[in-house]
């Protein structure tokens, strides 16, 4: 890959640039459904990898491989320095501390790890010694409130729930208006004297709306609340820096950001991540153990249960390393811009409708839609014939598509290796769709 | 590509049998978890065990065009024949769907259902393809009907554990079950 340094911050790539991107991704020059170029545009459910980071994990396995935080011997020294190495590095990518830095095996479990602290804190013992101002921010119970939003993915969605059922808390959300934004306007009623954690994305996954963090935040602060952000869509595609959001909690994925299946990262506030208690328990975790009792090591290892994955770890640094080449700032240029081609193609055919924001404003890049009289599962099947991958369905977000009154969508999700003609071809194959179900003449 | 045959597209327009009718010994509710696709369908029978005559199959369905038109060739197969003819051409059908494009299906079993031979090349849509008659199986056991080893529990097109949602709509409840985790 060229070096981008010589190119203004915050431009989209020149083709020179995207071709060379693109030949890092191998599976981007295969072909699908009997010869045609895949047009790969379902980022937002997975990544494709880079050659960098598939080198990376490689050579951990072919010259390091070992447990990590275990045995004296040196490829145990070297696995657990390329581990620890890559908590750094992913560290540094998102402006955070490295001892504030958790991998988990995915997004879904940091969230749950964050969601289970409130009913594990109500258990006897579990916050000995903690400082009781910021125990009793984990305290849970009836008469409280958990508030999410009408846009989460299932993943930030069922562990509140679930908590909600385990410690008789009320669940309570921001619903979204009718061209996908946050009511905003309802956020005082919503976020109450009652309320102890406000859990939110920071992107939709289906909307592609950006929420605006700090408005959220301010109110969960002025009520005392904790904030959890889920970073899934907006780490892979946006400059994201822990601190500067104010949350204090950040869960995502490593497989949607060039990353390797089978990591995940929680950030937390390392003064809430000492104060709680474990999530998974076991090997790794642990300080002293007794047949007894047992202690606990401090963060991030407290929360890291097991033989840690270390070769995803590596992966994910290798990842981090090559956005931050690319420029977080020209990754966010080509999708805008993108994101900007596809909605305006999108209005030229009034038989398509797209859910979410029509502008490119706090918008990022998925883009949902539905096309008059046809099931998405039809459309997502014509596209698929044409080489056009796209996800169909609910993308994990059914509440949300009730709430605009779809069963489901489909939906065009870009990363930094996609290019304008791949919209083009997206949209060549969207007109066969009312050709082959006879609903345009 | 050979998916869309002109007689799916013409059952996915006008589906055969379609809305939900009195009387009717059972009603189910089937949900398709991973894009939201359902079907409410009812039972009528007119004797008792395999051979009875299956009197009406009436649905309200919400899907694509897949699942609509196997869900109306499934109504218009069944309906006038025994249950036992009705579970035969259920196995043909799933024989098919489930056979990667190696089972062009028998038209004397199925009739209109051999269309739907191309669904069986994309293992994402078998589903689709499958829900009315998940659906239609389980309306058969609610109905008090041994189907056997062909049950609801061994159709789906990828193994994975049947999920148990509680039925909100239905007038006379029944637990609802869903093809595929998702």
């Amino acid at each position: 890959m060229s070096t981008m340094s010589d190119v203004a911050v915050g431009a989209a790539f020149t083709a020179a640039e995207s071709a060379a991107i693109r030949g890092d991704f191998a599976i981007l020059s295969r072909t699908v459904r009997g010869g045609k170029p895949l047009v790969y545009l379902d980022s937002g459910a997975t990544s494709q990898k880079p050659r960098q980071m598939l080198d990376t994990e490689r050579a951990f396995y072919e010259q390091h491989n070992a447990a990590v935080h275990r045995g004296a011997h040196q490829l145990a020294e070297e696995a657990t320095d390329a581990y620890e190495g890559a908590r750094a590095t992913v560290a540094r990518f998102i402006g955070a501390q490295t001892r504030e830095v958790v991998f988990t095996k995915n997004a879904t479990e940091a969230l749950n790890l964050v969601a289970y602290t409130f009913s594990n804190a109500g258990a006897t013992g579990a916050m000995d010694g903690v400082d009781p101002a910021l125990a009793a921010k984990f305290a849970l119970g009836e008469g409280d409130e958990i508030v999410i939003t009408e846009m989460e993915h299932h993943s930030n969605l069922v562990p509140w729930q679930e908590l909600a059922r385990r410690t008789g808390a009320t669940l309570r959300w921001i619903g979204v208006t009718d061209d996908g934004r946050l009511k905003l306007g309802d956020l005082d009623t919503v976020i109450t004297d009652r309320t102890k954690v406000v859990a939110f994305t920071h992107v939709s996954n289906v909307l592609g709306t950006i929420n605006p963090v700090d408005v959220i935040v301010e109110r969960a602060r002025a009520v005392g609340a904790l904030t959890v952000l889920d970073a899934c869509q907006s780490v892979p595609h946006l400059a994201v820096d822990v601190v500067d959001l104010g949350v204090d909690f950040v869960a995502f994925s490593g497989h949607k950001m060039f990353g390797p299946l089978g990591i995940g990262v929680l950030w937390g506030r390392y003064d809430l991540l000492k104060a709680m208690p474990p999530f998974l328990t076991g090997g790794s975790m642990i300080e002293v153990v007794q047949m007894e009792a047992t202690t606990y090591a401090d963060p991030p290892q407290r929360f890291e249960a097991g033989v840690p994955m270390a070769a995803q770890a590596v992966g994910l640094a290798a990842a981090c390393d090559y956005l931050t080449d690319l420029g977080m700032a020209r990754v966010t240029a080509q999708e805008h811009a993108l994101t900007q081609a596809l909605l305006a193609g999108l209005a030229q055919r009034p038989w398509v409708r797209v859910v979410g924001p029509l502008d490119g404003k706090d918008r990022s890049g998925a883009v949902a839609f539905v096309v008059d009289g046809i099931h998405p599962h039809d459309v997502g099947q014509i596209l698929d014939d044409a080489g056009v991958a796209v996800r169909v369905g609910h993308h994990c977000a059914w509440p949300l598509h009730r709430r605009m009154n779809l069963t489901a969508t489909t939906r065009a999700s870009f990363a930094a290796y996609n290019t304008l003609a791949e919209v083009d071809a997206l949209l060549t194959a969207l007109d066969r769709v009312p050709v082959v179900f006879g609903t345009v003449i | 590509m050979d998916l869309y045959q002109e007689i799916i597209l013409e059952h996915s327009k006008r589906p055969l049998h379609a809305g939900l009718r009195e009387p009717f010994n059972a009603q189910v509710h089937h949900v398709n978890p991973t894009c939201g696709d359902e079907v409410t369908l009812r039972v009528q029978l007119s004797g008792q065990g395999r051979s009875a005559v299956i009197a009406d199959v009436s649905y309200s369905a919400l899907g694509c065009s897949i699942s609509t038109a196997a869900t109306s060739v499934l109504a218009d197969e069944v309906i006038g024949h025994s249950v036992k003819e009705a579970l035969t051409s259920f196995a043909a059908m799933r024989k098919m769907l489930t056979s990667k494009g190696a089972d062009p299906g028998d038209e004397d079993e199925i009739g209109d259902g051999v269309a739907f031979a191309g669904v069986s090349k994309y293992p994402a849509r078998v589903k689709c393809a499958l829900l009315g008659w998940m659906a239609f199986t389980d309306a058969l056991t609610q109905s008090g009907v041994d189907v056997g080893e062909i049950s609801a529990a061994h159709t789906s097109a990828s193994p994975s554990p049947e999920t148990v949602l509680n039925n909100a709509t239905a007038s006379n409840t029944i637990p609802s079950r869903t093809m595929e985790d998702s």
